[in-house]
């Protein structure tokens, strides 16, 4: 676990925040999963849509959550510091996190992070070490944005950061030749189904 | 091998269709009307004959957990929840059902609350499977049209409503409580244990949680017979499975066999076999990062099954098997998985909030030789007292791939310190 403040103070300041129609409505429908009584149930996923329509997460848009949810706003920054994809400072346009866990490890993720950290600016790219994001068959994996990028090494990396830089947004999933979680060269079951 | 016949995730690599024509083509919800039919007493039976164990890590029967469950609904509604917070490293399985066979589970999610009286589920999906959370919210949504979800689904009578709930990154939501905590709308902080969650669950509710793989095979036992299902594996380790194959091998994949396969056979015949032949294999974690690895010579025999394992002092926990061969460096290997532990400790017990940390540090000197030997004991005392602990068994987790490096790799720990002491006494 780390220390983490819901207040940092080298974040630009962000005066005040609501939710527009769009997002407020998509809130809404989240809400309404939950029993009435329970709308903190939704409150990681309000937090969520708040990030993406802000970018980041500045306390004035906790606040809001907290608001709309009729929740103590300790209790919403309670949330916001406790998990890990809340973001509390701006990022860049593409945020890559790299994960570097044993399976990834195994496979090259030093390597994939050299490639992240020299692109990393803060403008068009943040780079974050993060724990297993899950997809150790098709390691290293790096997730940009919502999507994952998979059997990365250096080379590759690169190569994907430079169309990300013109405009490109590449396709996800294997960066290799290969049928996502199959075996390289094809699977050795379910051929005949 | 196991035939493709006997497979239950028939579209694992997401090869065909993974919308509902393609789902019902392969032989889901094919007259699930039928299974419900029968009563929620007798698929509990059916379950529990089928010797299906939770295919979460921790192997609880999954029909005996559903039977927890209270046989009338009175005051408070009854809750499914499943466990798609699939973080273990290793581990990748539930991320393919999801996105590829996601109707398996939506499916199952029926038939399993419907057997504990549910009238509500909920999907937990840790926040980073954004895509595999949408595909299954449309997959539900193509089951609510199609009437196999909602008001009396599937003709049976019974209302069933099925919500995805997104996680934002935390590794001990995987843990049922915390989980549940964490769809409460708080901090992942387990529970105490008793009350379990099938006397006060979600919202102090009746609940029960579930992996996702568990929930998935459901209607296909529930189809084929507890006796088909039952005939894969040594006893008490029924059934089929999906493995991950990470690491030092030539082609790293999912795939599903037969419970009790051999490792060798499993890594040789679907993983294209160790990195430069089987020889230069070091070790093997074999389920998941929390269970201790072993060393080559236990991995040349070792059977595929929760039992074979826990002989062997280690575990199937979630089957993901991470192969390291000789080019390893087996102390920062596990090292890394120390600093996991590190970071994602919930910090609500002293020993594994103040454990993770000193054994991660301790880990990190030994990576380098900088420690004395007499410090490997005291490495291994620290990760008992932290063993057993805790509310819950993030530092179990913690503990044991450090006792199994210590097991196993204690010769190697004492050459690092000898060959760092005496490059010290040479400067």
């Amino acid at each position: 676990m780390a220390m983490i403040t819901a207040d940092p103070k080298d974040v630009p300041q962000v005066a005040s925040f609501a939710f527009t129609p769009e997002y407020l409505e998509k809130a809404k429908a989240l809400i309404a999963q939950y029993p009435s009584g329970r709308q903190a149930s939704a409150v990681i996923g309000v937090l969520d849509l708040a990030q993406r329509q802000q970018g980041w997460l500045p306390r004035v848009a906790m606040d809001a959550v907290a608001k709309l949810l009729d929740m103590a706003p300790i209790r919403v920054y309670e949330i916001a510091t406790f998990y890990t994809m809340f973001q509390l400072k701006p990022k860049g346009k593409y945020l890559l996190q790299v994960c570097t866990t044993t399976p990834c490890w195994l496979r090259g993720s030093d390597g994939v992070m050299k490639a992240c950290r020299e692109a990393a600016d803060g403008e068009t790219f943040s780079v974050q070490e993060v724990e297993c994001l899950g997809g150790c068959v098709n390691a290293p994996v790096v997730q940009i944005n919502d999507d994952f990028y998979e059997d990365l090494d250096e080379v590759s990396m690169r190569k994907l950061l430079e169309a990300f830089r013109r405009g490109e947004t590449p396709k996800p999933g294997p960066q290799i030749d290969r049928q996502t979680s199959a075996p390289i060269g094809g699977p050795t079951t379910l051929k005949g189904v | 091998m196991l035939a493709d016949k006997d497979r239950i995730f028939t579209n694992l690599y997401g090869i065909h269709d993974w919308r509902l024509a393609g789902a019902r083509a392969r032989g889901a919800w094919d007259n699930t009307k039928a299974i419900l039919d029968r009563g929620p007493d007798a698929i509990v039976d059916e379950m529990k004959k089928s010797g299906l164990r939770g295919r979460g890590g921790a192997g609880f029967p999954t029909g005996l957990k559903w039977s927890f469950m209270p046989k009338e609904v009175k005051d408070r509604p009854h809750y499914l929840v499943v466990n798609a917070d699939e973080s273990e490293p290793g581990t990748c399985k539930d991320r393919d059902i999801m996105r590829h066979d996601p109707h398996l589970l939506v499916e199952g999610c029926l038939v399993a609350g419907f057997a504990m009286r549910a009238h509500a589920g909920y999907i937990y999906v840790r926040g980073e499977f954004y895509n595999e959370a949408e595909h299954l919210k449309i997959a539900i949504q193509e089951a609510y049209d199609a009437g196999l979800l909602g008001k009396n689904a599937c003709g049976s009578g019974w209302d069933f409503d099925l919500y995805v709930h997104r996680g934002a990154g935390a590794y001990i939501c995987g843990e049922e409580t915390a989980l549940l905590e964490s769809l409460e709308g708080k901090k992942g902080m387990p529970r105490l244990k008793p009350p379990f969650p099938a006397g006060a669950g979600l919202y102090g509710c009746p609940s029960t949680v579930n992996n996702v793989e568990s929930i998935a095979v459901a209607p296909t036992i529930l189809r084929r017979g507890a006796a088909w299902f039952s005939s894969f594996g040594r006893p008490n380790n029924a059934g089929t499975k999906l493995f991950c194959i990470s690491g030092h091998v030539n082609k790293p994949c999912n795939v599903e066999e037969a419970m009790s396969i051999p490792l060798r056979e499993l890594i040789d015949t679907h993983a294209g076999g160790v990195r430069g032949g089987w020889d230069n294999l070091l070790a093997v974690i074999p389920g998941g990062a929390s269970v201790p690895l072993l060393p080559k010579e236990i991995c040349d025999t070792v059977l595929m099954d929760f039992d074979a394992l826990r002989d062997q002092k280690s575990g199937l926990g979630t089957a993901a098997v991470i192969v390291m061969d000789k080019s390893t460096d087996i102390v920062k290997a596990i090292a890394r998985l120390s600093y996991f532990y590190k970071h994602e400790s919930c910090g609500q017990c002293t020993p594994c909030r103040e454990g993770t940390g000193w054994m991660w540090r301790v880990m990190e000197r030994m990576v380098v030789g900088d420690a004395r030997i007499e410090e490997i004991d005291a490495l291994e005392d620290v990760t008992k007292q932290v063993e057993g602990h805790t509310i819950c068994a993030l530092g179990d987790a913690a503990a044991w791939p450090i006792q199994g490096l210590i097991r196993h790799f204690r010769p190697e720990m004492e050459r690092r310190i000898r060959t760092r002491s005496r490059q010290l006494a040479a400067e």
